[in-house]
């Protein structure tokens, strides 16, 4: 297993979720994304747990890509993988991001 | 936009996830979480097999309502390591029949997908099961029905498959599998000859939905539609019958009645056709209505 | 001065067949007999033919020829289109054969490197299926070939069924060149369905103990296709089938193509495409096909082979697949691969890996797998001369602002996710068939398809259209630039792609108008095999390892 942390300065900001949200599922080849809120001094952070070891400088540009595309202070991620190809952590992250924001509204 | 009308219907309960199941089977907006995946109760046995862990641990419960009335509903993830029972997955499931005896729901809801006890924690896993099956039959005690519902990928095996037939009644589609050995163990243990686990046919003719309720052990079998698993669960909850030692008597008359009728037969087919339906070679192959009308009359301990 | 004597291989066939009567009276040869006519009729040194292609076997007599006296029978020079059974390497390992022209070795692949790195194995060549079949008739004509039917008469005529494939290319090749034709069936009967085969052309016939092997190749299970694969099939049909009007096609096996197929009576349709594309494929008869084939989609279906389960299925829908007067299917991979490569404006397939030039492969290490026909119906046609609105199309696109002489252009499709399965990525510096050429002393590095032939790569990021790459430098930056984050993903230039995307040279899903919220499995028209038994109105019988009920 390999745990990875992520974190990004962020301007975005959002109605508070009380709840968070998990999309996904934990199986080979799939992961389970969480979003919650938290007091993170306008950072994100994005903590991953894998079973697929040494692709932490894939992740850090999957991620950079997604931080982008949403730009959301204050917001903690925790990913659970089962060693997903990049095109279904992208997917998984845009589903749980597009629950999680429409929770929020 | 596409004509699938009379081909599908509804959701599928055999594609769904467990929290989608939850979430289009209890009346919408009802459904609380309990331990939820933001407490974080994992399995801490997982990590230092350098497996990935879940935040539910593969099993998800809470309460919430069917039909209006107050139930406990519990879902197992399939997807997550076949379903398997581990410490903490046991735990849930335990707490929540624990919490049924306390709180009184009208139900409780067991959406059972499981190849049994998770190996990577075996001991903790096989003792989880038992304990399940106390709190279980304390629950059924109590005068609180309990149903399962089977109708995942990965089927409902090992010690759940022991869970699943301590329950007041089960509702099952035709994709839904029951049984103690998995196909694969038994053609490992047994050899190929005695089971070809590749022969999808010959497993569904033996451990399948069809099979199970013609044996009378599942007493609903719905299409393969979240809604159709709803509709079945409602209006089974008012025929369950009280846990007592003349329902057990009775079921032991009827099992040991199947013993001596079926104990020699080779093949599923081969006991439909020995209860007396025509044609036992087309069931695999009917839809739903049909099917059922070409078995009225011929199964027994179903409601 | 001696006469020159014109007709050797005629008295040599007439002096097998004398020593065969030996063995047996007639053309009906007892199974237990076959191995001592094979010792009989083929001499050592001999060209044999063994028919199997990955549909069905000629299993029996496989076996058989793997238990011949390899005193009596040995170094022989072996050309079939696969290599897929046991008994294929067992000829090799009792010294029965020592030399194979071939074209397909899938599953024995691992096998087969070995035993060349041991010497047991020569290769003379790894072909296409056209290319194995021209030289059938050039020069490596079959001295002895050894076919499969479904079922024979006694005059020896045979009724190949719905999987006729290779059977009358060999049989033609070998029957008029002086040849021995020796048929395995499953049963031998009064009278046939209809005669695919004349029996004339035919000099033994066995019945075969158990029936043949056929493998469902073709069959996908749609409850394995992803929400990345329906993703990519949605931007194939929008941003290529409707761009180009595509209307005569040919789909290479596996989850991307049979998303595709499960797409058009949904997400097409939906687009008012029906009528538009689709028409007229080269296709085995693929499962997941049934639903466009059903919902008024396809107008008609030629086949290489058939697939298990279809047969009733195809036999009831006449008006799109080839029958014969006795309703059921009949097949030719030849004919199918010659319609494939000139008839067709399309092709689609995978492949494992991509290089920077689009070049792409499907050799891994250690395996030796060979071509099959994806090389030439993944290429475009340089000798095609009648035109095609697709066709013009595409001719335009690859010639806009050059100043050459106007020709048209086949679409060569190349679709895959970024990333395989186990993070291994797609798009390489270096494919692995290089180093496969070096450790094996091939003159050629095993490229499946050539990047100068392809038109068009699809990934779950985007489209890159490479008829619209002018410089070398463009293609490599339009390659990268739906490479997703594999190290040549991630080596591209950010301004280069998103220029690249303003010239229509990339596209990603957002610029073709595809909704990537659209793209779960309930927009498959079907997502199980029951599903597709139901389009089929119950005339599907799917292989029993493809139920689950």
């Amino acid at each position: 297993m390999e745990h990875l942390q992520f974190e990004f300065e962020c301007s975005g900001n959002r109605e508070d979720s009380q709840q968070a949200t998990l999309s996904g599922v934990v199986s080979s080849g799939n992961l389970e994304v969480m979003l919650e809120n938290a007091d993170l001094n306008g950072l994100c952070r994005i903590n991953v747990s894998t079973s697929a070891q040494g692709f932490g400088e894939i992740w850090q540009a999957v991620l950079n890509d997604f931080v982008a595309r949403y730009n959301l202070a204050n917001l903690q991620i925790s990913i659970n993988d089962g060693g997903a190809t990049p095109a279904v952590v992208c997917l998984r992250l845009d589903q749980a991001m597009e629950e999680y924001l429409e929770i929020s509204t | 936009m596409s004509d699938l009308s009379g081909i599908r219907r509804g959701h599928s309960y055999y594609e769904a996830t467990a929290r989608d199941r939850i979430s289009k089977l209890l009346d919408s907006n009802s459904f609380q979480e309990l331990i939820g995946p933001a407490e974080r109760i994992a399995s801490p046995h997982l990590e230092p097999l350098g497996q990935p862990c879940s935040f539910n641990d593969g099993i998800i419960i809470g309460t919430g309502n069917l039909n209006g009335l107050p139930v406990l509903i519990a879902s197992q993830e399939g997807g997550f390591m076949g379903g398997s029972v581990g410490e903490v997955h046991g735990a849930k499931l335990t707490g929540l029949l624990e919490r049924a005896v306390d709180e009184k729901p009208a139900a409780v809801l067991l959406l059972l997908e499981s190849g049994g006890v998770r190996l990577h924690e075996a001991n903790a896993g096989l003792i989880a099961i038992s304990e399940v099956i106390r709190a279980l039959l304390t629950t059924r005690k109590s005068g609180i029905p309990v149903l399962g519902l089977i109708g995942g990928a990965y089927g409902c095996f090992g010690g759940m498959g022991i869970v699943a037939r301590c329950c007041d009644a089960l509702i099952i589609n035709e994709e839904g599998r029951l049984g103690l050995s998995g196909p694969d163990v038994i053609e490992t243990t047994m050899g190929v000859e005695e089971f070809d686990s590749t022969d999808r046919a010959l497993v569904w003719r033996t451990v399948g939905g069809k099979h199970r309720y013609l044996l009378g052990e599942v007493q609903c079998l719905v299409e393969d539609d979240i809604e159709a698993f709803r509709a079945a669960a409602i209006e089974i909850i008012d025929k369950v019958q009280p846990l007592s030692l003349e329902s057990l008597e009775q079921e032991n008359l009827v099992l040991s009645q199947r013993l001596a009728n079926y104990g020699h037969s080779q093949d599923g087919a081969e006991i439909w056709g020995a209860m007396g339906i025509a044609d036992p070679q087309k069931l695999p192959l009917m839809d739903i209505p049909s099917f059922l009308k070409a078995v009225e009359g011929k199964v027994q301990g179903n409601l | 001065m001696a006469i020159k004597k014109w007709d050797t291989q005629a008295e040599n066939r007439r002096a097998r067949l004398l020593r065969a009567s030996s063995v047996c009276k007639g053309k009906i040869v007892p199974a237990d007999r076959v191995t001592a006519l094979f010792e009989e009729v083929i001499e050592p040194g001999d060209r044999v033919c063994l028919e199997g292609n990955n549909q069905k076997q000629a299993d029996f007599l496989a076996r058989c020829l793997a238990q011949v006296d390899p005193q009596r029978v040995y170094d022989l020079h072996m050309v079939q289109s696969v290599i897929a059974l046991p008994s294929h390497i067992e000829l090799f390992e009792r010294g029965i054969a020592h030399k194979v022209d071939f074209s397909y070795s899938g599953p024995m692949g691992t096998r087969m490197a070995q035993l060349v790195a041991d010497g047991k194995i020569k290769i003379g060549a790894i072909h296409t299926y056209l290319e194995l079949f021209g030289r059938y008739f050039i020069d490596l004509t079959p001295k002895v070939s050894l076919i499969v039917a479904h079922s024979a008469d006694r005059q020896g005529n045979l009724y190949t069924g719905p999987n006729t494939e290779d059977t009358p290319t060999i049989v033609e090749a070998t029957a008029f060149k002086s040849g021995i034709v020796i048929a395995q069936v499953n049963q031998i009967v009064e009278t046939l369905p209809r005669v695919d085969i004349p029996g004339d052309w035919i000099d033994y016939v066995t019945q075969a103990p158990t029936p043949h092997a056929l493998e469902p190749l073709f069959t996908r299970d749609p409850a394995q296709i992803s929400e990345i694969q329906i993703l990519m099939a949605m931007m194939v049909i929008k941003g290529i089938y409707a761009k180009y009007d595509v209307n005569r096609l040919n789909h290479g096996v596996g989850f991307n193509a049979a998303a595709i197929e499960l797409l058009l009576p949904t997400y097409a349709q939906s687009l008012g495409l029906k009528g538009k594309i689709c028409r007229h494929w080269m296709l085995n008869p693929h499962p997941t096909l049934i639903p466009a084939i059903e919902a008024g989609f396809v107008e008609s279906v030629y086949s290489p082979g058939s697939e298990l389960g279809m047969e009733d299925y195809v036999s009831a829908r006449p008006d799109v697949f080839f029958t014969g007067s006795d309703g059921s299917q009949r097949s030719n991979r030849a004919f199918s691969h010659a319609a494939g490569h000139y008839a067709c404006d399309l092709f689609i397939g995978s492949s494992l890996q991509m290089d920077l030039q689009g070049n792409s492969s499907t050799v891994t290490l250690d395996r030796i797998t060979g071509f099959g026909g994806a090389p030439n119906l993944g290429a475009d046609a340089r000798g095609r001369r009648h035109v095609s609105p697709t066709w013009l199309k595409a001719g335009r696109e690859a010639q806009s602002g050059l100043s050459t002489t106007p020709r048209g252009r086949k679409l060569v499709v190349q679709i895959m996710e970024t990333y395989r399965e186990h993070m291994q990525p797609a798009f390489v510096e270096r494919l692995d068939a290089w180093e496969m050429m070096e450790k094996t002393g091939m003159e050629l590095p095993p490229i499946m398809v050539y990047g100068d032939d392809v038109s068009h790569i699809v990934t779950e990021e985007g489209i890159a259209n490479l008829l619209l790459c002018r410089t070398e430098e463009e293609r490599n930056d339009a390659i990268r630039g739906v490479a997703g984050y594999t190290p040549l993903g991630l080596g591209r230039s950010h301004s280069a792609v998103e220029n690249l995307r303003d010239r229509g040279i990339v596209s990603r899903p957002e610029d073709l108008g595809v909704d990537h919220r659209m793209a779960t499995r309930d927009l498959l028209a079907a997502r199980t095999v029951k599903e597709l038994v139901h389009w089929s109105g119950g005339l599907y019988q799917p292989p029993k390892s493809f139920r689950n009920w």
